[in-house]
């Protein structure tokens, strides 16, 4: 049953994907590609698990390190996106 | 997981929606990252509040690692070098999930349907780990941007694809923890992202760091499955579903299918018309004169431009002719720069309003109508071959229509033919006047004129 509900969330997901995404218009599609990094670094929610929970040696090791390699993506891909639409001005706004 | 978690779980995803939504126009898209971020921070919070932690020393030595990584790059990155940045970062993301599907098999409880969900994780995973570590590589130079083919190629990657269908067979009927097929499967999964990558070329790289953004989402998704947790799958889904968005927009800008630019280089060049007609040269002075008179200009700005620094100028120079009371605006093909919207960064960061950027199929209807086209480092998306000349290895490709303007001024350096090696026609043409030289210092000079 829990791999059905998963399954339907996913569906779902990619559906709301498609939907969000064709609307972005084209000037937007770097600041859009770092930001899809960084909300594919949720993969720390999963590491962190591995790191902290109460798991053998070696399981902690793997998460620590993805814990590592998705917090780069969080941190790195929300504050270029940021620093980029920072750039972004309308005319007469300066 | 407890109840609590689950629920901040679904505050992010909302989150997250409204964040990529409200990435949809550029005056909500800045407060829409940082809705993102919050949902990313409440998930992460939440998750550490959780009973299934249990302890932290490890946990923050990771956060604080990466935290001091990901601050770095973001802090240090130029705008030119962002496609490489983007790469690295999906790298990251493979890697990530790789490591948290490998992690999985410490599971005490490990089936058929957690193995089967680890080995797409680590197969996706790796794939887009050392398949975005090549792009990264060929992006900066450090590894040769041609595309590299070899004899067998064709062999070796069937060859790879059946050890993986082979070790993923065994792979699942172990009972958990590191086995030596689990190991060959990563092994190999990093070498199938390496042979699918070098083949294809640097010009083709905007489409392939567009996929692998989205194979890093797909890898996200499939760990989700893996760990059962529905933010994963949530999150992985919408960057996968953003990369194949970008991929198909780049594939059509370049008139090419993705299987085409996935598995072979650049066609190779047929024999072309021959090109008719002779180039006139213009000085900066004449070319002034032109520009002083005009009414309406558009800019063509190409990667070029970004490579000779010459984006401030051009803002410079944007400025003195409107001043002239010309009105200016920017034409943007949507492969122009190294990745999806590269050029509108780069133009952005010389303070360049982004109402003045305009997208290809709005111009080229109204092109009749301007007085003057400028082309700076731009070549391909220019070349009028994509749309006359059925030989051209670029027909089809929908091009700016630059030579429907009353005059067109190329910054050009040298005769040189542009990325994909194809002439130019365009620089022949009767309306065309070629101003030799440094970008950035042609533009100077023409500020140098109009002061």
């Amino acid at each position: 049953m829990e791999t059905v509900l998963l399954t339907i969330v996913l569906v779902l997901s990619i559906f709301l994907g498609f939907e969000l995404i064709s609307k972005v218009p084209s000037i937007l599609h770097t600041p859009l590609m770092s930001g899809a990094n960084a909300i594919s670094g949720i993969t720390v929610v999963g590491a962190l698990y591995s790191a902290g929970g109460d798991n053998p040696f070696m399981a902690t090791l793997l998460g620590v390190l993805a814990v590592a390699f998705a917090t780069i993506n969080v941190v790195g891909g929300y504050m270029v996106t940021d620093r980029m639409l920072s750039m972004f001005k309308k005319k007469g706004s300066k | 997981m407890g109840m609590i978690t689950n629920y901040s779980y679904v505050v992010a995803s909302i989150l997250f929606i409204l964040g990529l939504k409200m990435l949809g126009s550029a005056e909500t898209a800045r407060k829409g990252n940082m809705l993102s971020a919050a949902g990313m921070l409440i998930a992460v919070v939440f998750t550490l509040l959780d009973q299934g932690i249990v302890s932290y020393f490890w946990v923050f030595v990771g956060l604080l690692i990466g935290a001091g990584v990901g601050y770095y790059f973001a802090k240090t990155v130029e705008m030119t070098g962002m496609p490489e940045l983007v790469a690295l970062f999906n790298g990251f993301g493979g890697i990530a999930s790789l490591l948290v599907g490998w992690a999985a098999v410490y599971e005490p409880n490990a089936n058929t349907f957690l193995m089967s969900t680890v080995f797409l994780t680590v197969l996706v995973g790796g794939i887009t780990f050392s398949g975005s570590l090549v792009a990264w590589g060929k992006l900066n130079g450090k590894i040769d941007g041609k595309p590299m083919v070899f004899d067998l190629q064709r062999a070796v990657n069937i060859a790879v694809l059946v050890a993986i269908a082979v070790c993923g067979l065994f792979f699942l009927n172990t009972d958990g923890g590191t086995s030596i097929w689990l190991l060959a499967l990563i092994l190999l999964a990093l070498a199938l992202g390496v042979l699918a990558v070098i083949p294809i070329g640097g010009a083709d790289m905007p489409v392939v760091i567009s996929l692998l953004n989205s194979y890093s989402g797909v890898a996200a998704c499939a760990a989700g499955f893996a760990i059962g947790n529905n933010a994963l799958i949530v999150a992985g889904s919408l960057v996968g579903a953003s990369g194949i968005i970008l991929t198909q927009i780049m594939c059509k800008a370049m008139n090419r299918s993705l299987s085409n630019v996935l598995f072979s280089g650049f066609g190779e060049v047929k024999q072309q018309k021959a090109i008719e007609g002779e180039v006139k040269p213009v000085s900066a002075e004449d070319a002034y004169y032109i520009l002083e008179a005009s009414d309406s200009v558009v800019i063509v700005p190409g990667y070029g431009m970004a490579v000779a620094q010459a984006q401030h100028a051009v803002k410079e120079l944007t400025e003195l002719m409107e001043e002239n009371g010309t009105e200016v605006s920017f034409a943007i093909h949507p492969v122009a720069g190294r990745m999806p919207g590269h050029m509108n960064v780069l133009l952005a960061e010389a303070d360049v309003p982004y109402d003045q950027l305009v997208e290809m199929d709005e111009i080229n209807p109204r092109m009749e109508t301007v007085d003057t086209v400028i082309v700076i480092g731009a070549n391909d998306v220019v070349n009028p071959s994509a749309t006359n000349d059925e030989d051209s290895p670029i027909y089809g490709m929908p091009v700016i229509e630059v030579t429907k303007a009353t005059t067109v001024i190329v910054l050009k350096r040298s005769m040189a033919s542009g990325f994909s090696g194809v002439d130019n026609p365009l620089f022949f043409e009767e309306n065309a006047r070629m101003l030799f030289g440094d970008a950035k210092e042609s533009v100077g000079q023409l500020v140098r004129e109009f002061v």
